[in-house]
C-alpha cells in the first residue's frame, strides 16, 4: 500500500509508469525501483529460491537483495530492488516453471531432506554414461534468467573508460560524501563511487535530522568542482597499484566499465545489515529493519499491516518508530539487549496478495505465538571490507616478506567481538588506502562526517606525495553476537544454504571454513557473503568447537558484486588493415580474405587462370603486408649474421639475400630477403604477419644481448605499398616505369637491388626475387603513391595483357616452385633442417641465434620436407592429410597441397620421417574420407623449373 | 593492474607491456651442452620470491628493461 507524501521520498507522485508483472498490468512512480513498486501494489513474492523453489519476498530491498532478481524484456538477472522503473518495462519472475504462484519445482523444498550438501556431487556421479541424460535434466534446475538472443543488446555494446584521479571514494554515505568534499578541498581530483541512486546512504532513510544534514553534506560536496560523482557504480575490486574498476550504469541504461587508478582509495563502503538466522527467515514477509525503513521512508510504501519486531540496536529501535509512525501495528517486539529472541517464525495460508506461503506469525521461546504479516529483524551489521581484502599490499611488504596466513588473507581485517563483526585495522592498510566512517567503526552522524573528512584530507596529503599519518580512527560500540537463534534457518538466501547444511557439512568433516563454502556453496551466490558470511562463519564456528577469530574469513576476490559480461566484454574491436590498393580490388570483383589483420584479394574470379597467365604472360600481385623493417647502421651485418642462419658478411650494396631466422630452440621463426640499399643501409623483408614479431626479436638482441651494436630497426610495412610484378614480360613492362634504372640482364641481374624513380614517384626500392619461380620485380613504394603505380602498371601494359593475380594464385605458384612457407609446411617443432635449409645453416658461424639446436639436428635424424607426386593426378589431398606406413603409423603429414594448372596434376609438399625422404620412396597418404591414396617422393620440392632458369632470364 | 616503470614513460599500466620472462643468462653458443643449453631455453626459477624479470614495453616506447617484482605480493623495484 502506498502511504501519504514521506519527508524523505525519492517517487515523483507526478509522473505515473505503466509495467507488467508476469504479463499483469502495474502502476508505479518515477523514482520507484521495480521492487517498491511491486510492493506498493501488494505483492510480496518476487521469486522463488535456488535449490527449493520456495517463495522469497524483498529481505534488504536494497541493491544487495537476493531474492528479488528478474527478468526484464530480455536482460536477465536485474536487481528489482535496485533497478529504476521506466515506462513500458516487462517484468518477469525467474526460476519459476509454469508460474511463479504455481512452481512445479517447488516439489524440491518437500523432498529437501534428500537434497542436502553435496547432493549434486554424489548423486550424478555415477554411472558416468549417464551424466548426459543427467545434464539435460539439471539445465532446467539451473537457476537464472534467459540470455538476450540479439547481439548488439537494445543498449548497445558497453564502452570503457579510464579514470585516473588523485582519491577514489568508494561509497557516497555521510562519510564517503564528507570524504571527497575535505579530499577535494585539499586540491585532489576525486571519483566518488556510489552504486546506489542517490548519495546519502543510511542518512536517506532517517529521520528529519537525518535528512538536513544530507542536505548539508550534498551541497558541500556540490560546491566542490573537482569531484565527479559516479551514482548506479559499483566498485568491483581493487587490483595491484590501486587500480580499481568500477562498473557505471548509465540512466539510459547503458553499461560502462570505469578502469580507475586511484593514488589513494578511500574505502567508505558502510555496514551492512545482517540477517537473523532462524526457522521461517526466509518466508515472505521477514525483512532486516533497513528494508522496512527503506520501502516506508524513500518509497512510502507500506511493508506490512501488523508487524513483530527483533530489535539488538537503534537502528531497529528507529524501525519500530518509522512503523508505528506510518500505521503498522507493532504487535510485539522483543529486544534482544534485555535477552528477547524469536523462537522461529510461522508461514503458510495466502496471506497478502500473489505468494502462497507468507509470514503468518511468530513463536516466542516461551510458546507463545503471535501473529503478523510483517517480521523485523534488526541484530546486526557486517562491515563491507571486500576492497580492503582485495590486492596485494606492496607498501608493507618491503624488507621481508610475511607470507599470507591461511585464514586472514591480509591481516589487515579481523574479527573484533565487541563490535560483533569483522572489522579492519586502520593501522594495518597500506599506505594507499584509507578506511572511512562504517566500516571502521560506529558513531554518530557527526562522528562518521568527522572522520570521513580527516580521511578524506589525509588522503589528498598523501596522494599529493605526503607521507602517511596515522588515520584517525574511530570506535565500536557494543554489539550482541546475534548471528543464529534456536532453530535452523537460511544462512544463505541467494544459494539456499541453511544453518542445518552447513552443521552437516562440518560433520561429514568440511570444519574449515573455506571447506564448508565451497561443499554447502555458502557465499557463493550472488550476494558474494555481503549478507550471509559472518552468519556462516559463526555457526561454523560453533559446530566445530572454535571461536569466530579461529575459525576465519574466506577470501574476499573480485567482483564485489555481479557484473554482466557485456560490461568486462565491451565492444567487439577487431580493426583490419588495408593496404592502398585494396578499394581498387574490391572495385574489380575481389574476393576478400582475411589474412591475420589483413584483408586482401585471394582472387579476381579464376586463380588457376591467374597462375598460367604468371607463367605465361605477366601478373601484378599487391603484396603490401610483407613485412618490410628499414635497418641502419654500422652494425647491420653482423645484427643479420645473428639472427639469420646463413651468412651476411659479405653481402654487396646493391644485392638482396634470401634469409632463414630461427629461434633459440632452433626453430624456424620467419623468412624473406634484405637487400643491402647502402653502404649503412639495409630493407629486410618478413613473412606478412611475422612483421611485428621479427621487429621485436631484432630489437630484444639489439637492446639486451648486443647493446653496444649501432643498428636503427624501422618498421616500415604501411610505409611502403608493394607490388610483385611477375611472368616473362615482366622486364618489358617494368621498363615503361622506370627512370634511371637499367633493367639488363646483365646491370640488375637475379637477386639484385636497385633504387630509384618508378612512374614517377621518387625513392622507391626495387628488387628481382622469385617466390613465384618466373622472372619478377618487387616494386616498394611510398604508400601513398600505391594506386597510382598499380594503375601505371594495368595502363601501360596493356598490350603485354598485364592482369593482376591474389592470393590463391601466388600460392600455386610458390607451391609449383617448391618454396615452403613458414607457420605452413614449418610448425612450433619445426627446426632448420627439418624444413628442407640444410644448407643454409651455416654452423661455421660462431653464433648465431638457435645455433646450438641446429648443430645436435644435423647429427641426428629428423623429419624432412620433400615434395610428392600423388599417383593419381587428378585427386588432391587436403593439407594436413597424414602419411601412414603398412602397420598404419603415422610418418609424416601433407603440408600444402594444390592442383597445378602448370602440369594439370596434383602436387604437394610433406614433412615425412627421414627414412622415407629419399626420392622415389612410395608413402601412402590417408585422405579424409579415410581412403588411402598412393603418392611418390620427388627428386626436388620444385615441381616446375628445379633448375630456376625461368628465374634467371 | 600491475603499474610497471618503464625507463621511459615512467609508471604504466601492466596492459601496455609484453613479459618476456626472468632473465637468463644466455650460455656461450660453441661451448655449451645440451643439459645446459635446454637449461637457457625452458628451465625458470619461478620462486615464490624476489624475481629479476624483462618487460617489453609494446604499446609504448618499444623498449626492453628488467624489473625486480616480488612474484607473490606484486611489489616491483627498479
Amino acid at each position: 500500500m502506498r502511504l501519504d507524501p514521506q519527508p524523505g521520498e525519492v517517487i515523483d507522485r507526478s509522473r505515473r509508469l505503466r509495467f507488467t508483472w508476469n504479463g499483469r498490468p502495474f502502476e508505479g512512480y518515477a523514482g520507484d525501483t521495480i521492487a517498491s513498486a511491486l510492493a506498493a501494489a501488494g505483492v510480496r513474492v518476487f521469486s522463488r529460491s535456488l535449490k527449493y523453489h520456495r517463495p522469497r519476498g524483498l529481505l534488504t530491498a536494497s541493491f544487495h537483495d537476493p531474492n528479488c532478481l528478474v527478468q526484464v524484456g530480455d536482460e536477465p538477472n536485474v536487481r528489482a530492488a535496485h533497478r529504476l522503473l521506466a515506462d513500458g518495462m516487462e517484468v518477469r519472475a525467474q526460476n519459476v516453471w509454469p508460474s511463479l504462484r504455481r512452481d512445479l519445482k517447488a516439489a524440491n523444498d518437500r523432498i529437501g531432506r534428500f537434497l542436502p550438501s553435496g547432493f549434486y556431487y554424489k548423486t550424478f556421479m555415477r554411472p558416468r554414461r549417464l551424466w548426459p541424460v543427467y545434464e539435460r535434466v539439471l539445465r532446467r534446475y539451473a537457476p537464472g534468467g534467459s540470455v538476450p538472443r540479439s547481439a548488439p543488446p537494445a543498449t548497445g555494446w558497453a564502452t570503457k573508460r579510464f579514470v585516473h584521479a588523485d582519491v577514489l571514494v568508494a561509497g557516497g554515505g555521510p562519510a564517503g560524501i564528507a570524504a571527497a568534499t575535505a579530499a577535494a578541498r585539499a586540491g585532489a581530483r576525486v571519483l566518488l563511487v556510489e552504486e546506489e541512486h542517490h548519495l546519502g546512504g543510511h542518512l536517506r532513510w532517517g529521520g528529519e535530522a537525518e535528512l538536513a544534514r544530507l542536505r548539508e553534506l550534498r551541497t558541500a560536496l556540490a560546491a566542490e568542482p573537482g569531484v565527479e560523482t559516479l551514482t548506479d557504480a559499483v566498485a568491483i575490486g581493487r587490483y595491484d597499484d590501486n587500480g580499481v574498476g568500477v562498473v557505471h550504469r548509465d540512466p539510459d541504461g547503458a553499461e560502462r566499465l570505469v578502469k580507475a587508478r586511484a593514488r589513494v582509495l578511500v574505502v567508505a563502503a558502510g555496514l551492512i545489515e545482517r540477517p537473523y538466522v532462524i526457522e521461517g527467515n526466509d518466508l515472505p514477509g521477514v525483512m532486516l529493519s533497513t528494508a522496512a525503513r527503506r520501502l516506508a521512508n524513500l518509497y512510502a510504501v507500506k511493508p506490512g499491516d501488523r508487524a513483530v519486531v527483533l530489535t539488538a540496536n537503534p537502528d531497529g529501535d528507529a524501525a519500530i518508530a518509522d512503523l508505528k509512525r506510518i500505521g503498522v501495528d507493532v504487535a510485539h517486539v522483543e529486544d534482544a539487549r534485555l535477552g528477547g529472541d524469536l523462537h522461529r517464525i510461522l508461514g503458510g495460508g495466502f496471506v497478502g496478495g500473489g505468494g502462497r506461503r507468507t509470514v503468518r506469525g511468530v513463536e516466542l521461546p516461551d510458546g507463545r505465538r503471535i501473529d503478523c504479516d510483517l517480521v523485523v529483524t534488526a541484530t546486526g551489521w557486517t562491515a563491507s571490507t571486500a576492497l580492503l581484502d582485495m590486492a596485494a599490499e606492496p607498501a608493507k611488504l618491503s624488507g621481508a616478506y610475511r607470507a599470507p596466513t591461511r585464514n586472514a588473507p591480509d591481516n589487515s581485517v579481523g574479527y573484533d567481538p565487541i563490535a560483533a563483526r569483522f572489522r579492519p585495522d586502520p593501522d594495518r592498510l597500506p599506505d594507499s588506502v584509507l578506511a572511512a566512517g562504517g566500516v571502521v567503526g560506529d558513531g554518530s552522524t557527526e562522528d562518521l562526517v568527522e572522520h570521513g573528512a580527516a580521511i578524506g584530507e589525509e588522503a589528498a596529503r598523501r596522494a599529493r606525495g605526503g607521507s602517511a599519518r596515522r588515520a584517525p580512527v574511530l570506535g565500536v560500540e557494543e554489539h550482541a553476537e546475534l548471528f543464529q537463534g534456536r532453530t535452523h534457518g537460511i544462512v544463505d538466501h541467494a544459494e539456499d544454504v541453511s544453518s542445518k547444511d552447513l552443521v552437516g557439512a562440518v560433520r561429514e568433516g568440511y570444519g574449515a571454513i573455506e571447506l564448508a563454502k565451497r561443499y554447502t556453496t555458502a557465499t557463493m551466490g550472488p550476494t558474494q557473503g555481503k549478507l550471509e558470511s559472518v552468519n556462516t562463519v559463526a555457526i561454523v564456528a560453533a559446530a566445530t568447537g572454535r571461536s569466530i577469530a579461529e575459525t576465519g574469513r574466506t577470501t574476499s576476490r573480485p567482483p564485489y558484486a555481479p557484473v554482466t559480461l557485456g560490461a568486462l566484454a565491451g565492444p567487439h574491436r577487431e580493426p583490419v588493415r588495408r593496404s592502398p590498393m585494396q578499394s581498387w580490388h574490391e572495385a574489380h570483383g575481389a574476393t576478400p580474405l582475411v589474412a591475420g589483420q589483413w584483408i586482401r584479394p585471394d582472387h579476381y574470379g579464376d586463380p588457376a587462370a591467374e597462375a598460367r597467365h604468371v607463367r605465361e604472360r605477366v601478373g601484378i600481385i599487391d603484396v603490401t603486408p610483407i613485412g618490410k623493417l628499414d635497418l641502419r647502421g654500422p652494425d647491420v651485418p653482423r645484427l643479420l649474421e645473428l639472427v639469420y642462419v646463413n651468412k651476411w658478411s659479405k653481402l654487396p650494396v646493391g644485392k638482396v639475400r634470401y634469409g632463414v631466422m630461427c629461434a633459440e630452440d632452433g626453430v624456424v621463426l620467419d623468412d624473406g630477403v634484405v637487400g643491402r640499399l647502402d653502404t649503412e643501409h639495409y630493407l629486410m623483408s618478413t613473412t606478412s604477419s611475422g612483421a611485428d614479431r621479427v621487429a621485436e626479436w631484432l630489437e630484444l638482441w639489439l637492446q639486451t644481448e648486443r647493446p653496444a651494436w649501432r643498428v636503427h630497426v624501422t618498421p616500415m610495412t604501411t610505409a611502403y605499398a608493394s607490388i610483385n610484378v611477375a611472368g616473362p614480360y615482366a622486364r618489358d613492362l617494368l621498363r615503361r616505369l622506370v627512370d634511371g634504372i637499367d633493367l639488363d640482364p646483365e646491370a640488375f641481374g637475379y637477386m639484385a637491388v636497385r633504387t630509384g624513380r618508378l612512374a614517377g614517384v621518387d625513392d622507391c626500392v626495387v628488387w628481382r626475387i622469385g617466390f613465384t619461380g618466373e622472372l619478377s620485380y618487387e616494386l616498394h613504394v611510398p604508400s601513398g603513391f600505391g594506386p597510382h603505380v598499380w594503375e601505371t602498371l594495368l595502363e601501360r601494359g596493356e598490350d603485354l595483357d598485364v592482369a593482376p593475380f591474389g592470393i590463391e594464385a601466388q600460392r600455386i605458384l610458390r607451391l609449383e616452385k617448391g618454396h615452403l612457407i613458414v607457420g605452413q609446411d614449418t610448425d612450433g617443432l619445426t627446426r632448420g633442417h627439418a624444413a628442407g635449409l640444410a644448407g643454409l645453416v651455416k654452423l661455421d658461424k660462431a653464433d648465431f641465434s638457435g645455433r646450438p639446436e641446429l648443430a645436435w639436428e644435423a647429427a641426428f635424424d629428423h623429419p624432412r620436407l620433400v615434395g610428392l607426386r600423388p599417383a593419381d593426378a587428378s585427386t588432391v589431398p587436403h593439407e594436413g592429410c597424414q602419411l601412414i606406413d603398412e602397420a598404419g603409423r603415422i610418418r609424416g603429414r601433407i603440408t600444402s597441397s594444390r592442383m597445378s594448372p602448370t602440369l594439370g596434376r596434383a602436387i604437394c609438399l610433406a614433412q615425412v620421417d627421414a627414412d622415407l625422404a629419399e626420392p622415389g620412396t612410395e608413402v601412402r597418404v590417408r585422405l579424409v574420407d579415410g581412403d588411402t591414396a598412393a603418392a611418390v617422393v620427388t627428386e626436388h620440392l620444385a615441381a616446375v623449373d628445379p633448375e630456376g632458369s625461368r628465374l634467371r632470364v | 593492474m600491475l603499474l610497471l616503470p618503464c625507463p621511459w614513460c615512467g609508471r604504466r599500466n601492466a596492459d601496455e607491456f609484453g613479459y618476456v620472462g626472468e632473465v637468463v643468462a644466455r650460455p656461450d653458443p660453441a661451448a655449451t651442452t645440451p643439459e645446459e643449453w635446454r637449461g637457457y631455453l625452458y628451465l625458470r626459477a619461478n620462486r615464490a620470491d624476489w624475481t629479476t624479470e624483462r618487460w617489453f614495453h609494446r604499446m609504448g616506447c618499444r623498449r626492453y628493461f628488467t624489473v625486480d617484482r616480488h612474484r607473490t605480493s606484486g611489489e616491483v623495484r627498479r
